[in-house]
């Protein structure tokens, strides 16, 4: 089956929506694909919303800005209701619902509450929902192989963060499990 | 094959800076190029090298000229109206014969404009980066592997041409990531330069670096003689990537970012049954003629695909001496066009044959 992929993630400056992204990203390039990751720079970055664009593709990638995606993460409910209109119809969705009190209107979504922020409270992973929602999003999509998905982990999490790196795949798992 | 693994354009940049020889980093910051200038500052103390975050933009293209003319390869980068500053350096490097390497990560014009990525700065990179009779080499990569290629050609070709080179990026290209591989550059052999002002030690006659001449006669001579080196460099150093354009009827033509969105659109428009494709220059200076010019003896029209109101629009008539009708398509003001826009625009011209 052919890969190709049209990601958005958006939420706060803060919630590591860009270090999700490149999580993602590197997942699918440790299958050998070809991936983009754009990150929005713009002032809204400061103390705004923030949200970032990822395509994985078998081909390579024209426009890394994804203006409709097929595949949307939201952990804001200013960034939720700024792009659920441009998900693609069919696509999937993954909402935070702990901070966005909000249902999908639209009907021909695949949509999924995961309350990841409260998730990565109590489990001891606070700042990890990013990734809680990341794991959910490989449960459901299988954007890349789980081994992939733990090598991209691992990839990204610096060495002087050594330590988060277990924190950062049990938020992996927990998110598969949701 | 070595790992690939991701980078973001503005660090590719750089990093592919180290690994050609670069050792002096002159600038200052300014979105959406700064990522660049910040790995300058964590790399270059460690391979020895310089970096200096000057007054302003103009000191640092200045400490450019000064940091070359003494045969070193050096560089500076900005964007757009940064770029604007260091324009009478770079002028001087040019009536200097002075090699160096320039890059704007171009960002929405004019004046301080926005920080969203743009490629307005078109015309002032390819026809006029300063005052008086000169040219640059510009080149204008697609990708963050291409951006790390296209580094080291500009050093090498800026050296064997003795003339300034820009690298024509813009705010996308610098600040996405994409699998990159980097050359590893421990055996760069850097040219010999003896033009330069590097201390004579009483064994050649001192070197004179100067753009400096009060006789008309004798400035004549030379920017004639500079001009003689630029018809060399047409013919010999062109380069455009070429995209279905064997059967092709419509020719779309666009580089860098707008060049990956327009690839988009020439596969949609295939798909419909329009014979479309891409030409995608490489250079921008040397603007590539001769494969416009072939592509025109079957072509029935061209699109220009800029982010900007239309600016290299113009050398694609030139280029066929307006034999094919030339349309142009453009967001501007940090605007990216959308694949399905331009197919719009490919639909609207195979129609109307």
């Amino acid at each position: 089956m052919s890969t190709n992929y049209n990601m958005l993630l958006a939420g706060f400056g803060g919630q590591g929506i860009l270090f999700a992204g490149k999580v993602i990203a590197y997942g699918g390039l440790n299958d050998g694909k070809e991936i983009s990751w754009l990150p929005s720079y713009g002032p809204e970055m400061r103390g705004g919303t923030a949200n970032c664009s990822v395509c994985i593709s078998d081909k390579a990638i024209g426009s890394p800005l994804v203006t409709s995606p097929d595949t949307f993460i939201a952990m804001n409910l200013p960034s939720f209701d700024k792009f659920i209109n441009d998900v693609k119809p069919g696509g999937t969705v993954i909402v935070d619902s702990f901070l966005i009190d909000r249902k999908v209107e639209r009907d021909d979504l695949n949509v999924f509450y995961v309350p990841a922020t409260k998730i990565a409270e109590e489990q001891g992973l606070k700042g990890l929902a990013n990734i809680i929602l990341v794991g959910k999003l490989f449960k459901e999509t299988g954007f890349c192989t789980e081994e992939a998905l733990y090598k991209a982990v691992e990839k990204c999490v610096p060495a002087r963060k050594a330590n988060m790196l277990d924190l950062n795949k049990k938020a992996i798992r927990l998110g598969m499990e949701q | 094959m070595a790992e690939r693994f991701l980078m973001k354009g503005n660090e590719a940049l750089a990093e592919a800076a180290i690994q050609a020889g670069c050792r002096h980093f002159f600038g200052y910051p300014i979105t959406p190029q700064t990522e660049l200038a910040a790995y300058m500052s964590k790399k270059m103390p460690k391979v020895g090298g310089t970096y200096l975050q000057a007054e302003s933009e103009l000191a640092a293209a200045n400490m450019v000229l000064g940091c070359a003319s003494a045969g070193c390869r050096a560089m500076t980068s900005s964007s757009s109206p940064g770029i604007s500053l260091k324009t009478e350096a770079i002028s001087y490097m040019a009536g200097s014969d002075v090699p160096a390497l320039i890059i704007n990560v171009q960002r929405g014009g004019p004046g301080l404009g926005g920080i969203q990525p743009s490629q307005a700065d078109y015309w002032q990179a390819t026809k006029a980066t300063g005052h008086g009779d000169f040219q640059i080499l510009v080149f204008a990569p697609a990708t963050v592997q291409e951006m790390v290629n296209l580094v080291g050609k500009a050093f090498d070709l800026g050296d064997k041409y003795r003339m300034p080179a820009m690298i024509l990026a813009d705010g996308m290209l610098g600040q996405m990531m994409e699998p990159v591989e980097i050359p590893d550059g421990s055996n760069t052999e850097l040219p010999e330069k003896p033009w330069a002002t590097n201390g004579h030690q009483n064994k050649r006659e001192h070197n004179i670096i100067n753009s400096l001449y009060l006789t008309p006669q004798a400035l004549e001579k030379l920017v004639r003689e500079r001009f003689e080196r630029y018809e060399i460099i047409k013919k010999n150093e062109q380069m455009a990537e070429e995209y279905l354009t064997d059967d092709a009827d419509i020719i779309v033509v666009a580089y860098g970012a707008s060049a990956r969105v327009s690839h988009s659109a020439v596969d949609s428009a295939r798909q419909q049954g329009i014979k479309a494709g891409l030409i995608r220059p490489i250079t921008l200076w040397p603007f590539p003629t001769d494969t416009i010019a072939k592509a025109a003896e079957h072509a029935k029209a061209f699109l220009s695909v800029e982010m900007s109101m239309g600016q290299m629009v113009d050398d694609v008539k030139l280029a066929i001496n307006c034999s094919r009708p030339v349309e142009f398509y453009g967001r501007t003001g940090g605007m990216i066009p959308t694949p399905d826009e331009i197919l719009q625009q490919i639909i609207k011209l195979g129609g109307e044959k």
